[in-house]
Formats: C-alpha cells, structure tokens, sequence
C-alpha cells in the first residue's frame, strides 16, 4: 500500500458503529422513562426513549424518522454531539449504572435509513411563498427541511462546492464522514427545494437580487477561516488555517501529506484538536498544541482532549507563541514561544495569564496549525445592512427576526457575544425554530394551491 | 454445610437437583455426564414404544433480548431402542450407585403392556419409576400422555397396574393441562402413587414467523402445538405445587417442575411443598455445569438460615398459601419513594396515573429537583410502581398501621350473615 492510501484510511470513521445486536441489545437497556430527561436535554428535543424503543421492536424506519423529524441533522449529530453533556449526560442510569449509549443507537437507526436508502418526509402541499436560505449548514438545512415540509418554495445559496456546512467541510472525517453529511442534503433536496452551489451571496449573486426574489431570507452563513495571529511571519509558507486544512482532507483526494514532519497548533478548542489530530493522520510525527493557559481553560471537550492524547498530540499549556520564524525560501522553520504564568481570575472568571520576562524559547518546526477560533463575514454582513455586533448577528430574542424586514438570522451566525453555544445541534434547532417563525408570519398572507 | 441428602417418596439422591425426563437425559453418556458435574438424580428420557421424531423439535421465547425466557418442543419420548437404554441404565447405575436413575414411562393404558414394561425397566436395578401422563404433544394424539393424565380414572388405573408389579417407588407425572391438578393428583394417590411431579409442559405454540407466516417451530412448513417450559412457567407451576401441597387428599411427596433455573427457584418450590426438583431448561441452556451453583447456593442459604438438611424447608410456606376469602382485608401497606435512590425515570409515576390509581406526583423539592411523591391516602398499595422501578430500594411498601382487627372476606360474610339472621329472628 501506497502512502497515501495509507493516510486515506486514517481518515476513515474512528467509531465502529454498533452492530444489529448490540443496538438491540443496548436498546432494550433502555428504561423508556416518561417524561425522560434525555428529550429535554436534546436542544432539538428527539423524542430519544421511543426511538430507542422503536430499534428494540425492529421497527427502525419509525426510529430514523423520529430523529430526523426533530433533528433534520441527526446522522451528523449523532457522531458530533457532545452527548456527554446532552441526552447521555441526563440519562437517568448514570445514577444507578451506565447511561445509554443515544449517541451510537442514534447513529445505529439513521445509518440504517441511509445505508436503505429510504425515504422520511415528503413535501408538503405547495405554498406559494418563496424563502431563500443563504448558507446550506446545519441551520440552512434544517430551516430549509422544515419550510418544504410546509410547503413552501425553498432555494438555498451555498457558497461551497457542496452543501451541509460545518459538517461537509468543517469536522474531521474520522469523526464525521462527509458521506453522512451528504445523505442530510439529500433528504432535504428530495423534498424539493433547491440548493445553488457554488453560489456566494455578495461575489455570485447580490443580497438585494435574492431579496427580491424571495419573500423572506434567512441569513445562516456561519463563521469564516481562523482570523490572523498577527504575529510576524504569518504567512510563511507552511502556516495553515485549521478551517482550511481539515476542509482539504474532506476532499476525494487528500492534501499534501505531512509525513515524518513536526509542527505545532495554536489555540485549545475543538478547531485545534481538528487540526492536530488531523496533521497526525496526515503523516506528522510530532504535534504539539500550544496553548497560552491550562488544560482548565481550554474549551475543547473532553472527549476531544482525550481522542487528541490517543493520536499522540503533545500539550504544552501556558505557552504563547510571538514569532514565527522562516529561511530564505519563505518557509517556516521554528516558532518563538514565552512562558506564561498564572494570575488572579479576571472578569470571566478564568485565572488571568501573564508572559513571563525573559522566557522566550525556541520550537523547531515545519508547520504552523492556526485554530485561535474564527473570522465573521464582516463585509457581507455590513453590505446586507444588517445590525450586528462584531460580525454576531443580533436577533429577536427566540423569534429569529433581524433588523431588517423579512430577514431572519440562525446558526453560527447568531452565535457568540454570550448569545448560545455553537453546536451543531443548537444550530439545527435554530434553523426549525426559525421556519417556524416564517411560518407563523407568512401563514396569514399565504395561500395554499388548489 | 447443611445435608443435602434428599429424599422424593422413597428414592433417595446426593442432593434435591435431578434432571428431568427430557433430552438432556436422552443417553447413558449425557446422564453421566449429568452425574459428574453433580446432579443428584435423572430421570430418564421417556421409555415406550418405539416412535419417530420431526425435525425441528424445539423454539424458545425470548424477551426484550433475553433469550430462552419459555421453551417450547415438540419432541416425542425416546426414539432409542428399550434395550440399547435399558443396557445404559445399567451401566450408569454401576458408575453411579448413589445417584438416583428414575425412568419415565409411557404406555397405551392396558394393564399388561404395563406390567410387561414396568418388568423389564426394574431388571436393570432403576431406583424409581416416574409415569409420563403430561406430554402434552404427539403421543397425547395417541392416546398417551396428557390424554390418559387428563382424566382422573385412567390415571388412577394405570398407576393402580404400576403398583401391581412394580417393586420400587412410583412417581405419577401430572400434566398442568387441566383445569384443577388436584383432581388428577388425588387420583394418582387413588391409585398408590408414592409420590407425584409437576408439572409437565403446558400446550404452547411458541410463535408465528410474521415475515413467512409460519408457525415456530415448523416442520415443513407445518406446525403443532407443542409443550411449553422455562422460567416463564414457573409461577403457573409453584401454584400448582402449592395447590396440591395444601390439599389434604394429596398426601405425597412431590417432586417439583417447572422453570426451575436456580438454588433460589429451588428453594421456593421446596418451601411450597416440593421435597426435590428437577430441571430441564435451564440445563439445556447452559449445560450441566449449572448444578454447582445450585448444590453451592443452597448450601449456603442453609447454612445462613440456620438450616441442618434440605428436608426442612419442604412445605414451611405452604400454610401461608390460601383462599383469597381468607386475606385480611383491613391490612394496609402504600407506597413510599425514597428520593434519595430515585433515579427519576418517572415510570412509577406513568405506571399508576395511566393503569392504576393515580397516586403518585411529579413534583419539584425546594431546591426545583424534580421528585416523586405517593398521595397515601389515595394509595391502594397494588405494588405496581415497586414493581415498574428499575432501582432497588427506590420504592418501599411500607405497613400503614390502622386500628381496625383483621377481617377477611368471609369472616366479614360470616358477620354479615349472622347479623341479618339475628335481625330477622
């Protein structure tokens, strides 16, 4: 085997599904509460006892529709969700054994509908009311899911090559296989509406054509690449986005490989973890992830955390990168880093961090993995005329309305400045709420075709 | 270690474990087999006529995965030859001389066939005879089985002509198909039983295949009822232990069947009255290794009750089986929920709001944790949410004490009646 077929299959899905046995098995531990904590901790609220009770009685075409009614995501989010914290975090037998695994019959049951190609929902009886979705993620997808469930005409503009947003392009393979993300797209395409790829609103096509186009918009265009660490040497040859480097390996071929090469990762999120766990599985032989607090502050789940020691990826804590440095051919050879040390908290409570005089030391590299989070669509968002604050578009509390008439706002997007978390899941429940709201608006002026 | 000696109407074994007539004691190989891993006794595979089997025989019932929960068979008795078994029995016998070998008979009921064969199975030095009037499929058609042990009179007479010839104990095998066991069981000691076993499979038919529509098991496409077992009939069997146990006309020992699959189902049909077990299911299950466990635990739930032989659980609970007319109907227990061990999984809570008494609130404490209250007063102390919790110890029925005396129904009807008729008078 050649080495990139070699580094293919590092890419290949980490979690082995269960199997027929095991998910029936596993189903019937289920207690089948009432009023069970698990929906109610699910932020799209799956009705999770009676899918689980449905994989049971071998009615797994009931189970997969019961997911994907309430989560038109939910074989991305049965493999991303941070189940822990969510539906498996609330399961009632964490007080008395081990809570169910949602996660994998979740994957289980939506596999099964995928892998049997079966159809879950239909288009509802057309509606003459148009909407147009710029952003095709899981926010995108999911508003778009429910309004053609209702009938009305949907297109959706996506930037990408293809749609499913974060999912498609922004979560590592091995995590999420783009295949799973496709198949959610489909779905949504097979009730009718209409997604234009390839589409950028504001370089493709402007907001004010698609706005006359449609009757309402919804704005679900997610965040953009990492930002700059305004450090010097940034854009040497061999500094990656995180965002763009996972992006590549979802590709059918894989990016050049990083075999026998050491670099570091900026930043502690989950994004950072992406990339070092995905530059080891590109080939590298060290990766270290640098990060300027502990593993206290580090935003990254836990489960991430632990995936990344499995794969070999070095943490090094209170340590801040302030140069990279290159050779002559442009580059990168080392980073500069200083030592850092623990202050008081600060505002947020998270204990401050203060460089240490004198501490800077020296990394040998040969990449420079940047995940220090992401950029907003500064530009678009201010050409739409839209209020924002910092790029974070500001919405009607539950009610998705932006400043402007007939333009709603979910997902990513919304996110930040203290306003939700960014999951993917809290994205797809954004998306239903929001055609929800449409719904509610349009129904009066709309009429159904005879 | 308490003694374990048993003794089931005159055939003694090493310990209450015996195999029951059934495939696992089809062959001398299999019962010894049997007897090195530690079973007390076997009866043998049904000896008669020669007969011929169907494939397949056998189906099982899982539930929510579990898998054997019933077994079902529609196999026949032996179809090895009287002598190729006879010539087995002899030869265990003589490995095994303190281990029990009780053959099970089936015979067309003719007073001389049944003498000829009870003959020649004593020959080869058996230590009892167990008379199959329960299989309830196949040979029943015949005239045999649960036809004969259905009625009362022929049970009585052909276990009269056992007696007439036999020289070693006789256990009549009483089918549970049958309205009241009692009847048939009298009618065994009518007729000189030593002692009776119960109960024989029950009629069953352990499913239809939903996708090809046919029956499970089936034989070409073809199904027959065959004889239900396993855990899942073993409280349809303690009650008929129990009933024949408290019957006065049922002066015998009994050996207990049905769904026997540990020391701890043992020891319940001993305390209703069995002086010994024998299993099948659960053997055929797991295999013969199982009877450590069972000899291990009830060793040492002797030894923790106090309890010097076996012998003296037989029957202590018996008394405490009766009429329903006899339950004190002024004794309260209720619900109470121990929020502490709750898990919070509400199913007491849906079980008595939809299908019992509406009794039990989903409420928040003072801190807005959501808990689970009993309105007692409303409570009928059904046991139904005890019994849906999946947490021991989260639900307790506790006594709720009153000053009323104990009243049973028909003590209270016996008052009412003699009030009205010192009214009237």
């Amino acid at each position: 085997m050649n080495v990139l077929n070699r580094l293919k299959e590092n890419f290949s899905e980490v979690e082995q599904a269960l199997s027929k046995q095991e998910a029936v098995e596993e189903s019937n531990r289920c207690l089948y509460c009432y009023d069970a904590p698990c929906i109610t901790a699910c932020p799209t609220g799956i009705d999770i006892p009676s899918f689980i009770q449905k994989i049971s009685s071998d009615n797994v075409y009931g189970s997969a529709r019961t997911i994907m009614e309430a989560n038109p995501v939910g074989a991305s989010c049965a493999r991303v969700c941070p189940t822990e914290e969510l539906c498996e975090g609330a399961c009632v037998l964490n007080h008395s054994t081990t809570p169910i695994m949602i996660g994998k019959l979740q994957r289980y049951a939506t596999d099964w509908a995928k892998h049997n190609e079966k159809v879950l929902f239909k288009r509802g009886k057309p509606i003459d009311r148009s909407i147009g979705i710029i952003g095709g993620g899981p926010a995108g997808l999911s508003c778009a899911r429910e309004l053609a469930v209702q009938g009305y005409s949907v297109t959706i503009y996506e930037a990408n090559e293809e749609a499913g947003g974060l999912d498609t392009y922004g979560i590592v393979s091995f995590r999420l296989p783009k295949a799973v993300s496709r198949w959610e797209v489909e779905q949504v395409e097979e009730l009718g509406v209409e997604i234009q790829t390839n589409c950028k609103v504001g370089v493709d096509v402007s907001f004010d054509e698609i706005q006359s186009k449609h009757d309402s918009i919804v704005l679900a265009i997610g965040m953009g690449e990492v930002p700059n660490l305004h450090l010097p040497g940034e854009t040497l040859e061999g500094v990656h986005d995180a965002i763009q480097l996972v992006k590549s390996t979802k590709k059918d071929d894989l990016p050049e490989p990083l075999v026998g090469k050491a670099g570091v990762v900026i930043g502690a999120g989950n994004t950072a973890i992406d990339g070092a766990t995905c530059a080891v599985r590109l080939g590298a032989e060290q990766v270290q992830i640098l990060y300027r607090r502990t593993s206290e502050e580090m935003t990254a789940y836990d489960f991430e955390y632990e995936f990344a020691k499995q794969d070999g990826v070095e943490f090094r804590w209170l340590t801040m990168p302030v140069h990279i440095h290159g050779n002559d051919e442009g580059k990168v050879t080392s980073i500069e880093c200083m030592k850092m040390e623990l202050q008081e908290p600060g505002e947020d409570g998270r204990r401050r961090v203060q460089p240490i005089e004198g501490s800077n030391f020296t990394i040998e590299v040969d990449f420079v993995i940047k995940a220090i989070g992401q950029n907003r669509y500064l530009e678009l968002l201010n050409e739409i005329g839209v209020d924002h604050v910092n790029g974070v578009v500001r919405v009607e509390e539950g009610r998705f309305k932006t400043s402007l008439n007939d333009v709603y706002a979910c997902g990513d997007v919304t996110f930040g400045e203290g306003h939700g978390e960014a999951m993917v899941v809290t994205a797809a429940e954004q998306g239903k709420q929001t055609a929800y709201r449409i719904h509610e608006h349009l129904q009066g002026q709309a009429r159904t075709f005879a | 270690m308490a003694d374990l000696m048993t003794n089931v109407g005159g055939i003694t074994s090493p310990n209450p474990f015996w195999l029951a007539s059934a495939p696992p004691t089809n062959s001398g190989y299999q019962v010894q087999r049997a007897f090195e891993a530690g079973w007390g006794g076997a009866v043998w595979k049904t000896l008669g006529d020669p007969i011929i089997n169907t494939t397949s025989r056998f189906a099982a019932v899982s539930y929510n995965g579990q898998r054997v929960a019933g077994f079902n068979n529609i196999e026949l008795i032996t179809d090895r030859p009287l002598e190729v078994n006879l010539k087995e029995i002899y030869e265990t016998k003589k490995r095994f001389p303190d281990h029990a070998i009780i053959a099970s008979l089936m015979m067309e009921p003719k007073r001389e066939r049944w003498h000829e064969l009870v003959k020649r199975v004593e020959q080869v030095g058996v230590d009892g005879l167990e008379l199959n009037f329960g299989c309830p499929h196949g040979m029943a058609e015949r005239g045999m089985g649960a036809a004969s042990g259905q009625v009362p009179e022929l049970v009585e007479k052909q276990t009269y002509w056992v007696k007439e010839v036999a020289t070693t104990p006789v256990i009549v095998k009483l089918t549970p198909n049958i309205t009241d066991i009692t009847a048939t069981a009298e009618a065994a000691v009518r007729g000189g039983a030593d002692s009776i076993s119960l109960i024989n499979t029950i009629n069953s038919l352990a499913g239809v295949d939903i996708h090809t529509w046919n029956t499970i098991p089936n034989v070409d496409g073809k199904g027959a009822h065959g004889g239900y077992c396993g855990p899942a009939v073993k409280p349809i069997a303690l009650n008929m232990v129990a009933e024949c146990a408290r019957n006065a006309n049922v002066n015998v020992p009994i050996s207990g069947i049905g769904g026997i699959s540990n020391w701890q189902d043992a020891v319940e049909f001993m305390l209703m009255g069995a002086s010994g077990v024998q299993v099948c299911t659960q053997a055929m299950h797991h295999g013969f290794r199982i009877v450590e466990d069972m000899i291990e635990g009830l060793n040492l739930y002797l030894d923790e009750k106090g309890l010097s032989s076996v012998s003296e659980l037989t029957g202590q609970s018996v008394k405490r089986y009766s009429n329903w007319g006899d339950l004190n109907l002024n004794h309260q227990i209720v619900a109470e929920i121990n929020n502490d061990v709750c898990i919070n999984c509400n199913k007491c809570h849906i079980a008595c709001e939809d299908t019992a008494h509406q009794c039990i609130d989903m409420l928040k404490d003072e801190y807005g944790n959501p808990i689970l209250r009993v309105r007692e007063e409303e409570c009928v102390g059904c046991n139904l949410c005890s019994i849906v919790c999946p947490v021991d110890g989260a639900i307790n029925m506790v006594e709720k004490l009153n000053d009323r005396p104990p009243m049973s129904w028909n003590e209270r009807e016996r008052v009412i009646t003699s009030l009205t008729a010192s009214k009237s008078s």
